[in-house]
């Protein structure tokens, strides 16, 4: 810490931190644009100037941009001088010349930093007659617009997306005023993080292209802090709803895990909660046909149903809340529940858990893996799995020559000098995975193989580490050599990291992660390690216990069980058509709980309209296995309730009438703290329904939202009274306190004056650290403070192709893979269709063509795909898409024969 | 006594003075254009429709009685799904004049618009809609803006070069 004078006052700043951060640290409002808390400063845009003086006595003192200087000790400057005030206004009215008379169409207007800006320094008047520069515009794909003659030349885009996120076709074009920010030509965006250009543009030039059709104001959009739902990361996001349906998501920033920025899949995938694939009313089967019910007469089938059934199971949902998997174990009982997951992700699963259980080293957040600085993934492809976290592993190996920045005292934060003297120099990034991934081009090296040899490349790095780690036989030269390289890497890093996950489908890997762990513990290095997991509760629903999917399958055809309760569960996306169809013809009784119509709630006597994250709360716990509580962004439609009130409705029709007195959800987690010791620390994720702000809720909607006595006028003219919200502290109302509401409350970054996102800079203890009060969510899984020294020494053995026979694996792909975002129209746009892919001397043996229509047979079930031809995928693989039509419900890795349909 | 007498004197004096009381509605009263009465949504001179869906009355109305929805047709342009105004809770305030961009929501000199039924008090935006420029001709934001729309391509705003050439060398 040092003391720097801004404006004659002593104030405490950050030394290893510039001016300009300091100064909006400690809360004074000082105009930038080309710096970015992430991207660093390049001092390009001359906004943030402030005056320097060299000592007390000097009076006259010099400008100097505040992102470029240290705040070193004893530095005066001052924000306020005229001098400065002047050079500031002077700026923004050079910014302003070219830029058009858009904001009233413009999309990033009420949210434009630019407008901030303008605002902050008080240009108001454009002085400046003489003709404007135009550009033309780009197509950029189905998520980002383009509207370049609003631009300012800041250039946070091509820094983003080139330097931070590792795009390379989207580039700066021209010269002098002229620069164009764009593709080489129209194009969709090769970039998985694109849709961030969003909110890095500090004006409209780029904009959610999604949110066009039914564009509304940020004042007039109703928020709740939430969190995604489509991977296992659990990013934090901003949902707005505006006359009912959901408009868009933004980032809502998290120190620890997304900061400030997300995946398009979590970006844009939420249209499913508009589709009108939706589940609105309770649907009853009669006479062979689902009909629309009320919610009475639905609850008094349930009645009847549970009543008459000699023994109910349920079948829980990766993908529900935590509290609506644990109704469900309450409705059913915990002998009869089942986790919804077949028992091999179930164990894959507890597995994680067992090493994270286990404190070989820390589970590493996203903003850890920033910081590490020698990285080895292991068997994952993590910009399809875990999207957000690739973003996060293309800065670790910024890490490696920030040493060189050290010993030439050049401060972190100066972006492009650091840049500069690293060059092409990357700290060591090793991938091993089945086939090339989107990272490789940052990977020191790469290793494609089957699982069963990433394993063993695991535990041969483990070996090299510490040699009583099991020692790994028949090992190839290369893999030997490799593995001596990783090892020597990690070893001599600050920070390893290992990556592993769940996408290989391979508890050799996880284990062989787990050894690696162990070893570098044992020979005395601090190691952190992560886990991909596939959906948004894995994790939780995991902890929760419950038998796996085959049971469920095994109780209803030995007729042990008469009635399934399926709650948000596709079950032909995991088991096979034979396999469902079984259960759910077999079962006398089937009630599905679910948003979308899909295979599973069409096949159901009784469909209840169960609410999505927009429309209920809940606790998710994430892959790090930190439960973060996600709230209700808006009131559904009077049928559609929350899994958990079905659930508890059920329950009180079947005639358990104790069952009342869960009122809110604060009951709910409460009773799951009692018979779930393992997640009673869920409860302190947020605040309870009874927190108050100086005596009031926390207001999900702006202190502007407008159209309060107009938009249900049509309707009624006496307006409704807002609706209450007995599960949390926050009102559906502009109404409540205006203080900062502690972090997991805030719904949306807004600061008088700072109507961006960069706004957030108000939230923070520091810029780009934690939030006030820490950032959100809470650990479930506690390390034990002994680890078990023990290495698992199971190691597979060496992968033997097939004759005639392909390992075939699971693909996953960031558009397409996930079961709801697949119902948004730029994420199905940029899905793949269904392939098998091969390498290509497999393919040439078996005298098979790109394109060729083929056949695969698992589980005695044949699916026909179109034949791709990958050369870095190893031979004696196979791969299909995973969760893309028709290729699903099928359980991998297996061995099937591949022949040409004729 | 004297002062009844007097004070029927005067009253009977009334009696062949000017009347003050004007005879509204058959003798209606002037209004001066800048009167703020009934709200209007105005056309521009090409007699496309002037509100561009911006939001700003919206948030400038002090009783939030306006509500709308922005959309786009394919060529670009943006205009209002609809627009509502319940002048059930309007103060004629004018504020949403001032913060309108376009000119195209304006308040004229209209006051007679009672109903029986409250219900009735809610516009829509074909109510809403009229077929002139109202108060400000001439005025064409479509004209000034940056944005391509239909019959206007990039460039050929007011005040604007033509769109950059970007395969061009010349400093």
């Amino acid at each position: 810490m040092a003391i720097i004078y801004i404006d004659d006052k002593p104030h405490q700043a950050d030394a290893k931190q510039n001016l300009l951060h300091a100064c909006l640290s400690l809360g004074f409002n000082l105009p930038y644009f080309c710096w970015h808390p992430a991207l660093g400063s390049v001092g390009a845009c001359r906004q943030c100037a402030v005056k320097q003086f060299r000592t007390p006595d000097d009076k006259h003192g010099h400008l100097v941009m505040a992102c470029m200087i240290p705040a070193v000790e004893g530095t005066r400057i001052s924000i306020h001088d005229p001098e400065a005030v002047a050079f500031r206004a002077g700026i923004i009215e050079g910014m302003m010349q070219n830029h058009p008379h858009d904001c009233p169409v413009c999309d990033e207007g009420g949210e434009c930093h630019l407008q901030d800006m303008t605002v902050m320094t008080g240009h108001n008047y454009r002085r400046y007659d003489f003709p404007k520069r135009t550009f033309r515009n780009q197509y950029l794909g189905p998520f980002v617009n383009h509207e370049m003659n609003r631009c300012i030349q800041c250039y946070r885009c091509v820094r983003f997306y080139r330097e931070y996120a590792g795009g390379n076709d989207f580039n700066v074009f021209g010269i002098r005023n002229t620069a164009y920010f764009g593709r080489y030509q129209d194009g969709v965006l090769e970039s998985e993080f694109a849709g961030n250009l969003d909110e890095v543009c500090p004006t409209g030039v780029f904009t959610d292209a999604t949110h066009k059709h039914h564009y509304t104001r940020k004042w007039d959009l109703q928020f709740a802090p939430s969190v995604c739902v489509h991977c296992g990361l659990g990013c934090n996001i901003s949902p707005g709803e505006r006359y009912g349906t959901l408009r868009r998501i933004v980032n809502r920033y998290h120190g620890d895990i997304n900061g400030y920025f997300l995946c398009d899949r979590g970006r844009h995938g939420s249209e499913f909660v508009n589709s009108d694939q939706r589940i609105r009313q309770a649907r009853l089967r009669r006479n062979g046909q689902l009909q629309a019910v009320s919610k009475a007469e639905a609850l008094e089938h349930i009645r009847q149903v549970l009543t008459s059934s000699s023994r109910v199971i349920g079948i829980g949902s990766p993908r529900a809340s935590l509290e609506a998997n644990f109704a469900l174990r309450a409705a059913v009982g915990e002998r009869n529940f089942f986790a919804g997951i077949f028992q091999r992700e179930l164990r894959l699963l507890n597995r994680v858990l067992d090493v994270l259980r286990n404190g070989l080293a820390p589970a590493a957040s996203l903003r850890e893996m920033e910081n590490s600085d020698a990285v080895l993934v292991l068997g994952e492809d993590v910009t399809n799995y875990a999207p957000r976290m690739a973003l996060s592993l293309r800065q670790s190996v910024r890490q490696g020559p920030m040493a060189m920045a050290d010993k030439l005292k050049i401060p972190h934060w100066l972006d492009h000098s650091v840049r500069e003297l690293a060059q092409d120099s990357k700290g060591p990034l090793f991938i091993a995975s089945i086939a090339a991934t989107r990272l490789d081009d940052v990977a020191s090296e790469t290793y494609h193989a089957a699982p069963d040899e990433l394993a063993r490349l695991g535990f041969a790095v483990a070996h090299k580490l510490d040699d009583n780690a099991p020692a790994v036989s028949g090992l190839t030269l290369e893999q030997t050599a490799l593995a001596e390289r990783i090892a020597q890497a990690l070893r001599s890093a600050r920070q390893p990291l290992i990556v592993s996950g769940l996408s290989c489908h391979s508890t050799a890997v996880i284990s062989a992660a787990a050894n690696i762990a162990q070893a570098l513990r044992r020979t005395g290095q601090p190691s952190r390690v992560t886990f991909t997991v596939p959906e948004c509760n894995s994790v939780g629903l995991a902890l929760l216990g419950g038998r796996p999917l085959e049971d469920a399958f095994a109780a209803v055809r030995n007729r042990a069980a008469d009635t399934v309760i399926v709650l948000e569960n596709d079950l032909y996306r995991r088991a096979s058509v034979q396999d469902v169809d079984a259960l759910l013809l077999g079962a006398k009784h089937v009630i599905v709980l679910d948003h979308l119509t899909n295979a599973t709630s069409t096949k159901a006597e009784l469909v209840l309209p169960a609410a999505t994250f927009a429309e209920s709360d809940g606790t998710l716990v994430n892959n790090e296995a930190r439960a973060q509580r996600f709230f209700q962004t808006f009131v559904p439609q009077p049928d559609v309730q929350e899994s958990w009130r079905w659930l508890r409705d059920a329950i009180i029709a079947s005639g358990r009438q104790d069952f009342a007195a869960w009122e809110n959800l604060d009951h709910v987690i409460a009773s799951m703290a009692v018979e779930v010791p393992a997640l009673a620390a869920a409860s302190k994720a947020a605040p309870d329904a009874t927190f108050r702000m100086s005596g009031a809720k926390v207001p999900r909607q702006p202190e502007r939202y407008s159209g309060r006595t107009a938009m249900l006028a049509n309707i009624d003219l006496s307006e409704p009274k807002p609706p209450d919200d007995p599960d949390s502290p926050l009102s559906f109302s502009m109404e409540g306190s205006p203080d900062q509401p502690p972090s997991p409350l805030i719904p949306f970054a807004w600061s008088p004056g700072w109507n961006s996102y960069q706004a957030w800079n108000k939230f923070q203890e520091e810029i780009a650290g934690p939030l006030r009060g820490g950032n959100p969510g809470v650990p479930l899984v506690e390390a034990a403070a002994q680890p078990q020294q023990e290495y698992v020494r199971d190691v597979p053995a060496p992968f033997q192709p097939g004759d005639g026979e392909w390992l075939i694996v699971p693909f996953y792909h960031i558009f397409g893979s996930e079961e709801l975002s697949i119902h948004s129209h730029g994420v199905k746009q940029l899905s793949p269709g269904a392939y098998l892919a091969m390498n290509d001397k497999d393919a040439e043996r078996a005298r098979l063509r790109p394109e060729d229509r083929i056949e695969f047979t698992i589980a005695a079930i044949s699916y026909q795909a179109a034949l791709k031809v990958r050369a870095d995928l190893p031979q004696g693989i196979a791969a299909i898409p995973a969760g893309i039509e028709p290729l699903q419900g099928i359980q991998l890795p297996d061995w099937s024969r591949i022949v040409r349909v004729a | 006594m004297f002062s009844i007498v007097r004070t029927l004197w005067d009253v009977f004096l009334h009696s062949f003075q000017r009347r003050v009381t004007r005879q509204y509605p058959e003798q209606p009263a002037y209004l001066p254009p800048r009167w703020r009465g009934r709200i209007v949504l105005s056309r521009d001179p090409d007699g496309g429709e002037r509100c561009v869906a911006c939001y700003l009355c919206a948030i400038a109305c002090p009783v939030d009685c306006i509500a709308l929805q922005a959309t786009e047709d394919s060529n670009g342009r943006r205009y209002p799904e609809f627009f509502r105004i319940n002048f059930s809770r309007c103060i004629f305030c004018g504020y949403c004049e001032d913060a309108c961009p376009t000119y195209a929501i304006q308040l004229t000199p209209d006051f007679e618009m009672s109903e029986y039924k409250r219900q009735n008090l809610v516009y829509e935006k074909e109510d809403l809609l009229i077929s002139g420029t109202g108060k400000y001709p001439g005025y064409n934001f479509w004209r000034v803006a940056g944005v391509q729309i239909d019959g206007k391509d990039k460039g050929q705003s007011e005040r604007e070069e033509p769109p950059t050439d970007l395969r061009q060398l010349l400093p």
